[in-house]
């Protein structure tokens, strides 16, 4: 595996490799305090993922009986199958879908606002700009009562599309923020480039904001794709049948159907945990470099 | 078309030649705005009615006046909500804080050991919510789970679960597990982003790690610490999946916060009107806090620490 967490989008710095006095000074500060902290928190970030892999593949006498620190005597991967069993594909692909249609949703949406918030110098722009500014603070959960009542009356409960659009909606903030974060940076004499070149304003959108915003727009993509993917809330009180289940609702309801059988319980999350584990091991450049992207600049 | 890349942040020098030729309609916001006004806005309209209203969730909504609201400042129960969804948000903020920030910071160096810890550090972020939730109630199990061969070398009781600190402090530790790789990402972009220029400056004028860090690394990452907190805050009020699949509000109701509270009134005594009445409190909480932390912060105006530079 190549490691490698150099951003691709930050600018050179030269300085860096020749790592002069200061930059090598700097660097010497964080080994012995935060070096030591990073070293305990790396213990109490393996100790539970461990464990977690481990007892999946025990069998239960053992994972109730035995030492949970312990290497199982007897591996088994009856856990997995009992799991695979119980509809996991089926919500393993309401899940993607979930995931997919949220993400499409919230870049088709966000990327004009940001675009119009960016380009523009109307009040409406603005006030727009500050409402979604403040959306970020809306919880999800304070609006899940009239949510209930809104898409019922829609004719949406217990579907996909119940979960998506709140999904989306309350995705958007945060996306309108990056987002325009990012457009922001681009150049007003390149617009004026394009201007003088005659482009219209969705060319410049086309060939110029979006192509210019890629850092952005990934991080939103990736922000969004997770936030939809661990959603719990929404798929709890607005989905109710097992073919709409959702991964986070199914292994809710395995706590009850499996009960004191751990192992089915750990398989299960080992489980829900792969796929977006495959996705890391593939892509985690474009992953870890667009969450640090939600930090901003 | 290289040669307009040059500067980038003078956005006061427009000229009044081009003027508005090449400036989108308004208009192409609409769909965002309307479709967010819809499923959020609406909402949060509806709950301030609804919290007017008594309501079952099958019979029509009728009018109670302003009874939720009467109810909801006498009612013990809401109070001890509110006081333990603040300190839960402390716990989580000043917990979570430092550690990311020093593992950002530390992160942020180019060696290969520190990436390699930092690929591992970034794996709860792949796991859901529910997943974390679960898979600590699993391991905090007093009769089956690891706490009960190591807790007692840090002399914690296997039964954390059961004691109403305990429960608190265990919930607050499994959103900083889950969210910490997170905010460590956000400090160690932050920390890339702070021009070397900076350190080499300081060294010549014989500025030590430490006086670099508080005199240098702090104050730029200043506006990173705003985003990472808001974030943070606005995130650990509503650690309610980590509530409902943990404790269920419990022992007893020591750590039923806000989000709990509205969720059992709502949907397990479908008191839907009182529920509404204290998502509103919620809302209004939770805006006051980010008002108040963007105006301190100038984190919507997205201004760069690095002006004057």
């Amino acid at each position: 595996m190549s490691i490698d967490t150099r951003p691709v989008t930050r600018p050179a710095r030269p300085l860096n490799r020749t790592r002069p006095a200061g930059a090598a000074r700097r660097r010497r500060w964080g080994n012995p305090l935060a070096g030591l902290g990073s070293l305990v928190w790396l213990v109490l970030v393996i100790v539970p993922l461990y464990t977690l892999v481990s007892s999946s593949l025990m069998h239960q006498d053992e994972a109730l009986n035995g030492d949970p620190l312990a290497f199982p005597t007897n591996p088994t991967l009856e856990n997995y199958r009992t799991v695979l069993d119980s509809g996991f594909f089926t919500m393993l692909s309401n899940t993607a879908i979930v995931a997919v249609a949220t993400t499409a949703i919230v870049l088709v949406l966000s990327i004009p606002v940001a675009y119009v918030a960016v380009r523009t110098r109307s009040r409406l722009s603005g006030l727009a700009f500050r409402t979604f500014l403040l959306g970020v603070a809306i919880p999800a959960q304070a609006v899940i009562v009239p949510l209930y009542l809104l898409i019922s009356k829609m004719g949406l409960y217990d579907s996909l599309p119940a979960i998506i659009l709140p999904t989306a909606a309350f995705a958007m903030p945060v996306a309108v923020l990056i987002l325009s974060g990012t457009m922001r940076d681009v150049s007003e004499e390149m617009y004026e480039a394009m201007a003088l070149d005659g482009a219209s304003p969705l060319r410049m959108l086309w060939q110029l904001a979006i192509p210019m915003s890629k850092a952005g727009i990934s991080t939103v993509a990736i922000y969004t794709a997770l936030q939809a993917w661990n959603g719990f809330l929404f798929p709890l009180i607005l989905t109710q049948s097992e073919e709409n289940r959702v991964l986070t609702l199914g292994l809710f309801n395995f706590m009850s159907q499996f009960g004191v059988n751990i192992p089915a319980i750990l398989a299960a999350i080992v489980l829900s945990v792969v796929p977006i584990f495959a996705v890391y091991l593939v892509a985690r450049k474009a992953l870890v470099n667009g969450l640090m992207g939600v930090g901003g600049k | 078309m290289s040669h307009v890349s040059s500067s980038p942040k003078v956005r006061g020098g427009r000229k009044a030649a081009v003027g508005n030729v090449g400036r989108p309609p308004v208009a192409w916001a609409l769909p965002g705005i309307l479709f967010f006004a819809l499923f959020a806005i609406v909402p949060l309209a509806i709950a301030v009615y609804l919290s007017f209203c008594h309501w079952d969730g099958l019979n029509s909504p009728t009018s109670a006046g302003t009874a939720n609201w009467t109810r909801l400042f006498k009612d013990p129960e809401f109070r001890q909500a509110a006081w333990l969804s603040l300190l839960l948000t402390t716990i989580s903020w000043v917990f979570q804080t430092p550690v990311a920030l020093l593992l950002g910071v530390w992160a942020a160096g180019r060696q290969r050991s520190r990436a390699v810890l930092s690929a591992i550090f970034f794996v709860p972020l792949l796991l859901s919510t529910t997943a974390i939730a679960m898979l600590f109630h699993a391991l905090l199990d007093p009769n089956f789970g690891v706490i009960k061969e190591i807790g007692p070398w840090f002399g914690i009781d296997p039964n954390i679960m059961g004691s109403s600190t305990g429960a608190l402090l265990t919930v607050a530790f499994v959103g900083g597990w889950q969210f910490m790789p997170f905010h460590t990402l956000i400090y160690q972009g932050g920390t890339r982003q702070i021009p070397q220029v900076l350190y080499q400056a300081a060294e010549i004028d014989g500025a030590g790690m430490f006086r670099q860090f508080f005199h240098i690394t702090l104050p730029q990452l200043r506006n990173t610490i705003t985003t990472s907190s808001v974030l943070m805050i606005v995130g650990s009020l509503t650690y309610f999946d980590t509530v409902l699949i943990m404790t269920k509000g419990g022992p007893g109701t020591d750590t039923t916060i806000l989000p709990y509270l509205m969720y059992r009134t709502g949907f397990q005594t479908y008191d839907l009107g009182y529920a509404a009445a204290i998502a509103t409190a919620l809302v209004v909480v939770a805006t006051a806090i980010s008002l108040i932390l963007v105006r301190f912060s100038g984190f919507g105006n997205m201004r760069s620490t690095r002006e004057g530079m």
